[in-house]
């Protein structure tokens, strides 16, 4: 591909340290393209949110340890510090959360929250920057949004929380926006409102979107890409369409067996046995393998190697390796 | 707004009332007769039957409340007992004289606690946490008045530097804003700080310990907010606590320190309060009273409202 990447993880580690390390991230590799939509799967505490977090550094550097490289648009994001960092924050890359009832700050109205961003990183007069808070509302197509600049997170409902957080998000047109599981806390119906609205805001402005998400049926809505995680590494990535129709590795078919689309009424659904490792330890074998009714003693006593599927489809298991 | 305020000020009018009328009834149910303590020990049935009801006490105590209060709405409290003064005058330099201390205790104690709250909250679980948070129980814990017998020890005892009684050369004379008199202020308004500076710094802590625990101070990180921005967003989230956490110290404090009014001679309300207990004054006992009440009513109003003003979310409801 002669396209430079948007973001590139390389070898990405993170551990927290505290009364016991915790392996969050083992070796990340993962790429994305300008303009591209990539839903980062995987259940809780497999490592998603903190992929998406060292993007903006946002981990506490205290107790966090990071380690590889991460890129942003040709930008070394583990050099960053200081006034490049806060530059680089919100400005090139923004994040959207999972509650935005939670994420806004409570005794600011949405307007004044929006426009100290764009002051803080266009330099514009206040006006100006309130004239963009406007725009931005409007786009996000919040009803009345001359009216809605001036109310408190707490005016406002859920869904519409969420669309203020998105206009904020974008209102510095980043090159990346980030969004941690931003549908999780609404009703289903406002759910999607918000999902197509995010794919909308995405083609109109070029951006490349890195959407975090438990729920498969939200990854195959939005995103071009799937990248599964779990415990803390990529173990299948590939375009939205080959992952759902081919999946390749036994925790991936896991979770679309596991999936209510499809399944016959009175029958159960097809878990996925056992829970996921605690991350004590940095992984020496595959992860999954304590799960996997396919595991072999290699499974055991080795990590995975990565294999190329098709493309850009890559699995991490021994399986395929056998297979090809 | 406005109507917030008009609401609030209606709500204050039956608190209003039922405060005096417990006033009023606490020096009842107290026991001891206040004529006891003015007659003399060998005072005949009539004599005694005669000053009772000179001071209307042999009326039922519903007439009785009807005309103290009606009288108390005109600003007239009645006569001392002990001295024969006008309660109203006898409260009146009282309070003056405390306020002017729990203004002084207050400048010195919000600023510092709210000071070591903030640095406490912000480097949480720190040694520099540990430090104030120590410090903090130490000052609530620890009884003023027994800090103030040791100040009057140390520095006027000991060193010599203050005076440790009154409010002025003299005895209490009339408070002038000079070297002599200030220098009568210092320990017992240091002494009355103590205890503020503890709650408001504890609470400031907790306060701002959770609001940087946020998500909101994580996403101001992540749009590129500096430190300084951030500050800003905590300090105006956690401003409506602090600020009612201060006024109801406010209002401990103008209520005036018994005890450490005693400890240092301070003629203030508490010194009032504790005369009058001791004298059975019953008049001024009331007056004192009701006047301090009412202090707290319109204290708990005024910080209401300064908290709807800076708080958006009350407004509302």
């Amino acid at each position: 591909m002669s396209v430079t990447p948007l973001v590139e993880f390389e070898n990405l580690t993170v551990r927290f340290r505290g009364e016991r390390t915790v392996h969050a991230i083992n070796g990340l590799n993962l790429s994305l393209q300008p303009g591209e939509m990539l839903a980062l799967l995987g259940e809780s505490g497999s490592g998603k949110s903190v992929t998406l977090k060292t993007l903006l550094r946002l981990l506490p550097p205290r107790r966090s340890e990071l380690e590889g490289g991460i890129r942003v648009n040709g930008t070394d994001v583990m050099s960053l510090s200081g006034q490049a960092l806060a530059n680089h924050r919100g400005g090139d890359v923004s994040m959207i959360f999972q509650e935005p009832a939670l994420a806004l700050d409570p005794v600011y109205t949405v307007g004044e929250q929006i426009a100290e961003t764009v002051m803080r990183h266009k330099g514009v007069s206040r006006s100006a920057a309130m004239d963009v808070a406007l725009d931005m509302l409007t786009r996000v197509r919040i009803p009345s949004p001359e009216r809605r600049l001036k109310n408190y997170p707490h005016e406002m409902s859920g869904g519409m929380r969420q669309r203020a957080m998105i206009a904020l998000a974008l209102s510095c047109r980043p090159k990346l926006l980030l969004a941690d599981e931003p549908t999780t806390a609404l009703d289903a119906t406002v759910q999607i409102q918000i999902l197509l609205l995010l794919r909308e805001l995405q083609q109109e402005f070029g951006m490349g979107v890195i959407f975090v998400t438990h729920d498969i049926g939200v990854a195959v809505e939005v995103s071009d890409r799937i990248a599964v995680m779990y415990a803390g590494n990529l173990v299948e990535t590939g375009s939205t369409a080959d992952v759902i129709k081919d999946p390749r590795h036994p925790y991936t078919k896991g979770l679309l067996a596991a999936n209510l689309h499809g399944a016959v009424k009175g029958q159960r659904l097809d878990a996925i046995p056992g829970s996921p490792p605690a991350l004590e330890r940095a992984p020496d074998a595959c992860s999954f393998a304590e799960r996997c009714s396919h595991a072999t003693d290699r499974c055991r006593s080795a990590l995975p190697p990565v294999v190329n599927v098709s493309g850009q489809h890559q699995v991490t298991c021994v399986l395929e390796a056998e297979n090809v | 707004m406005f109507a917030y305020l008009i609401r609030r000020l209606v709500y204050v009018l039956p608190v209003a009332i039922g405060v005096s009328i417990i006033c009023f009834l606490l020096v009842h149910i107290a026991p001891g007769d206040p004529l006891t303590a003015i007659m003399p020990v060998d005072a005949t049935q009539e004599e005694q039957a005669a000053m009772r009801s000179a001071y209307g006490l042999d009326k039922p105590l519903p007439v009785q409340y009807a005309i103290w209060i009606g009288k108390a709405v005109t600003g007239d409290l009645g006569k001392s007992i002990a001295t024969g003064r006008p309660v109203a005058q006898e409260v009146f330099s009282a309070v003056k004289n405390s306020l002017l201390l729990a203004f002084t205790a207050s400048v010195i104690a919000f600023p510092i606690g709210l000071l070591l709250g903030f640095i406490a909250g912000y480097y949480r679980d720190t040694i520099i946490d540990r430090l104030v948070t120590a410090c903090a129980i130490t000052g609530v814990s620890v009884p003023n008045y027994w800090l103030g017998i040791v100040f009057v020890i140390v520095f006027s005892v000991q060193l010599g530097w203050l005076p440790s009684m009154g409010a002025g050369p003299g005895g209490s004379g009339q408070w002038a804003w000079d070297y002599a008199h200030i220098r009568h202020l210092i320990l017992p308004s240091v002494t009355l700080a103590v205890v503020p500076i503890g709650i408001v710094a504890r609470t400031v802590r907790a306060l701002v310990g959770d609001i940087f625990s946020m998500d909101f101070v994580q996403a101001l990180y992540a749009k590129g907010m500096r430190h300084g921005d951030v500050l800003r967003h905590v300090i105006r989230n956690a401003a409506p606590t602090a600020l009612s956490v201060m006024g109801l110290q406010l209002g401990y404090l103008l209520g005036g320190s018994i005890l450490i009014e005693t400890v240092f001679n301070w003629p203030g309300s508490g010194f009032l309060l504790s005369n009058a207990i001791f004298q059975r004054d019953l008049p001024l006992l009331q007056g004192t009273i009701l006047v301090l009440a009412l202090f707290f009513v319109s204290m708990n109003l005024i910080v209401d409202v300064a908290q709807a003003a800076i708080d958006p979310r009350i407004k509302r409801s």
